[in-house]
């Protein structure tokens, strides 16, 4: 039901991230990705961020998704 | 797009296609219960490249669809209110209520502005101070800790202007209405990925055990969709019933802690009131006392006449997966994006609006 | 000394802006029109006879556009621009060239006399770019309120060389759909440059003359069917006319539709839909498939084509409707724009 995008921390105030989207900079209130790092990838939602992405995980995945046969 | 085009990728789709094309012994009604899920499916043409052993139902996880005929007629009157401000997400804007809609009262002056942020709704109550702005908080566990925290910052600036009108509504409990009626028979749970970030996946669990239907979370991209149907009839072919997640990316178990603790700051659970689902006990959200302040039904209290359905709107059986919008005899032939008599074909999530766009 | 001082300043600041004696017909709207003439510079307008007198021989396209966009400066252009190019390229579409135009506006009073050159001098600047003639016009003003800054129309005038019969309802099966460049451009550059958003973007209108691309394609082919620019609704709308008027069905594809990233950024970010952005300087061309390789040829050398791609083709399957094959290889229909694009969040 929701429309989350993945953007990438550029710069960390407090709790409020300058993050990028597919080069689209944008603001985005972190209090509820606590230790989110510059450099990570977080889902934002609504201006705000609702949980980090894993690259790893993420890398997981599609490894899963490529070995499927 | 990083994490949105590598998941897209067509090969990867055919062989996850293929293999989900061995489970041809199955014939199962798989309910993707949230919105953003429909229309992935849509967009993608998923149903297409699926085989017809797989049936997708559609189930009421939009929250648009799912308010009530009277709340819609609620917030329509206090559109009228001309010292209010109606800050909304833009799909409010053309649900028809039993008279009137927002965008009929915006041409009549009312001042409904689409907001994409509950940030946005703030800056206009701090803009306007001799205003009352009304932020109209329709969705599901992925929003209400946003609404929380506003309403935090609210109190901490001591804006005293704001006010929210709360329709938060619950999956899981929705998902437990849909097994109880027996109506249609459910064989798994695409479940909803963002909704599973907060409340994690442990809240499913009830449903895999209780009910022993397999619940999958899934992402919203194709691969995903298709990957978590894949992992669906892997589960029922091999009789488990268990909550897995596909979106591991940004699922947890135990879903996102903060959030948690700020819905259940703000928040109560109560017995609400569901479009198509009758009134489903502990599957909403409402203000705690000590912010009843921010109650825009309390303080406002909007008057409505009878609140009235149109009867021949299918908009309830389809939100239970009961019909398909082909079923209702005013799709398309009278109810059409353009002019729509329910709020599926209004909302950019209505199945009603996805099987006209895309189907 | 003090009031006499005030009194100047205001003179001065009135000096500045568009007040309703400039419409009025007087001294202030001569004023005004000997500086549209002079920026202009055209024998036709130079006359400042009631109408242009131009000679002909041939078949003549005519249209009209009215330009009310808001905000008036966006990134990639302005107003003036935009009306313009839009009216060269609406000429440029059924294949005539673009000779003369109109510009007729309709100024709030108060708008700046300093923004309305620098608008001015845009659509010159354009004009020139595209090798048009600004040869009629009118200024009207009307009291505050009535009017959003300013509104500009624009009607132009070109000519079919004998031969050529481009239109919308030429479109033929088996026909090749070739897209000038990347789509959205314009709408999400409008989009970022109003306040209410929050997010920052390089994207810039595409707002461009495309009567040099008809020019050269006429050159390579005289079998193009039917030419469209997407402007308002999108691609989707537009091709969705063509579906309807030629009585044929199209094919098109996801993955072959260039699309900036950052637009797909916005796009993603506020649930829009790319295929239903408003664009102002691509073009859509049916072309028959033997000519199809050296017509996408001569539009990727042009410097406004550079993007181009073969995106589909006319099919005689589901006539009059417009079928997306997906990046996944599934298949959705492309109905037209319905109504506005809400962005949603949930």
């Amino acid at each position: 039901m929701c429309l989350a995008i993945p953007a990438k921390i550029l710069k960390i105030e407090d709790n409020l991230a300058q993050v990028d989207m597919a080069g689209v900079k944008r603001q985005a209130d972190i209090r509820m990705v606590s230790n989110a790092r510059v450099g990570e990838y977080i889902l934002i939602h609504a201006g705000f961020a609702i949980e980090k992405i894993g690259e790893k995980e993420a890398e997981e995945t599609l490894q899963l998704l490529r070995e499927i046969i | 797009m990083k994490f949105v085009d590598e998941f897209r990728d067509r090969a990867i789709a055919e062989r996850i296609v293929k293999k989900i094309k061995r489970f041809d012994s199955l014939k199962v009604n798989l309910m993707e219960v949230c919105g953003t899920h429909t229309m992935v499916i849509f967009k993608q043409g998923l149903k297409g490249i699926l085989p017809k052993n797989v049936n997708l139902l559609s189930g009421p996880g939009c929250p648009v669809c799912v308010t009530s005929q009277e709340d819609i007629d609620k917030i329509i009157e206090l559109a009228k209110d001309e010292n209010v401000i109606i800050a909304t997400f833009g799909d409010m804007i053309r649900v028809p209520g039993t008279n009137s809609s927002l965008e009929k009262e915006r041409g009549n002056g009312a001042d409904v502005r689409i907001i994409y942020s509950p940030s946005e709704a703030l800056r206009i109550a701090r803009e306007n101070p001799v205003r009352r702005v009304v932020f109209l908080a329709i969705g599901f566990e992925t929003t209400s800790p946003l609404i929380a925290a506003s309403l935090l910052d609210v109190q901490k600036e001591k804006i005293d202007n704001f006010y929210i009108f709360s329709n938060h509504k619950l999956i899981p409990p929705a998902m437990e209405a849909l097994l109880e009626s027996k109506e249609v028979r459910i064989d798994g749970f695409i479940c909803p990925g963002h909704v599973s970030v907060t409340i994690g996946s442990n809240a499913y669990k009830f449903i895999a055990q209780k009910y022993n239907v397999p619940c999958v979370i899934g992402g919203f991209e194709p691969l995903d969709v298709l990957q978590t149907i894949y992992m669906l009839l892997k589960q029922i072919k091999e009789k488990r019933a268990e909550v897995e997640i596909e979106y591991f990316r940004a699922v947890h178990p135990q879903g996102n802690r903060i959030a948690q603790e700020l819905i259940d700051e703000v928040f109560e659970v109560s017995d609400v009131m569901w479009r198509g689902l009758g009134t489903i006990p502990k599957s909403g959200l409402r203000l705690k006392s000590k912010f009843s302040d921010f109650d825009a039904e309390k303080e406002f209290q909007p008057k409505t006449r009878k609140s009235k359905e149109n009867p021949d709107c299918a908009c309830g059986e389809v939100l239970r997966g009961v019909k398909k919008p082909t079923q209702c005899k005013l799709y398309r032939r009278i109810c059409t994006p353009e002019e729509p008599y329910g709020p599926c074909m209004v909302s950019s999530e209505g199945t009603c609006a996805a099987y006209y766009k895309y189907g | 000394m003090q009031p006499i001082t005030n009194m100047v300043e205001k003179f001065k600041d009135d000096a500045k802006k568009i007040l309703l004696a400039h419409g009025s017909g007087g001294k202030l709207t001569h004023q005004l029109i000997k500086s549209f003439v002079k920026k202009f510079r055209n024998l036709p307008l130079a006359r400042l006879d009631d109408s242009a007198v131009l000679k002909f021989k041939g078949k003549l396209a005519f249209t009209t556009d009215s330009y009310v966009v808001d905000p008036i400066y966006f990134p990639g252009g302005d107003i003036g621009k935009l009306a313009v190019n839009g009216t060269v390229n609406d000429l440029a579409m059924v294949g005539a060239r673009p000779l003369y135009l109109s510009a007729a506006t309709i100024i709030e009073e108060g708008f700046s006399l300093v923004e309305l050159e620098r608008i001015v001098d845009s659509m010159n600047r354009a004009a020139r770019a595209a090798g048009v003639k600004i040869v009629a016009g009118d200024t009207k003003v009307v009291g505050r309120g009535s009017a959003d800054k300013i509104f500009i129309n624009t009607s132009g005038i070109g000519l079919i060389d004998s031969g050529i019969d481009i239109s919308s309802k030429n479109a033929r099966i088996g026909d090749r759909i070739i897209l000038s460049g990347t789509i959205g451009d314009h709408g999400i550059a409008i989009l970022s440059a109003r306040e209410r958003f929050d997010f920052q973007t390089k994207v810039k209108s595409d707002s461009q003359p495309l009567n040099g691309i008809v020019w050269e394609i006429l050159k390579v082919s005289k079998k193009v069917h039917a030419l469209r620019d997407p402007t308002r609704g999108g691609l989707a709308t537009s091709l969705n006319e063509i579906a309807e008027q030629s009585g044929v069905g199209i094919e098109i594809e996801e993955e072959k539709i260039p699309v900036k990233e950052e637009v797909k950024g916005v796009c993603e970010m506020l649930g829009f839909d790319p295929l239903y952005i408003a664009n102002e300087g691509k073009l859509v061309a049916f072309v028959p498939e033997r000519d199809c390789a050296k017509v996408l040829n001569v539009i990727r050398k042009n410097r406004y084509g550079k993007d181009a791609q073969i995106i589909g083709t006319v099919v005689s399957r589901h006539k009059g409707r417009v079928l997306v094959k997906t990046s996944v290889g599934g298949e959705r229909v492309l109905d037209m724009l319905t109504g506005e694009q809400l962005p949603r969040i949930c």
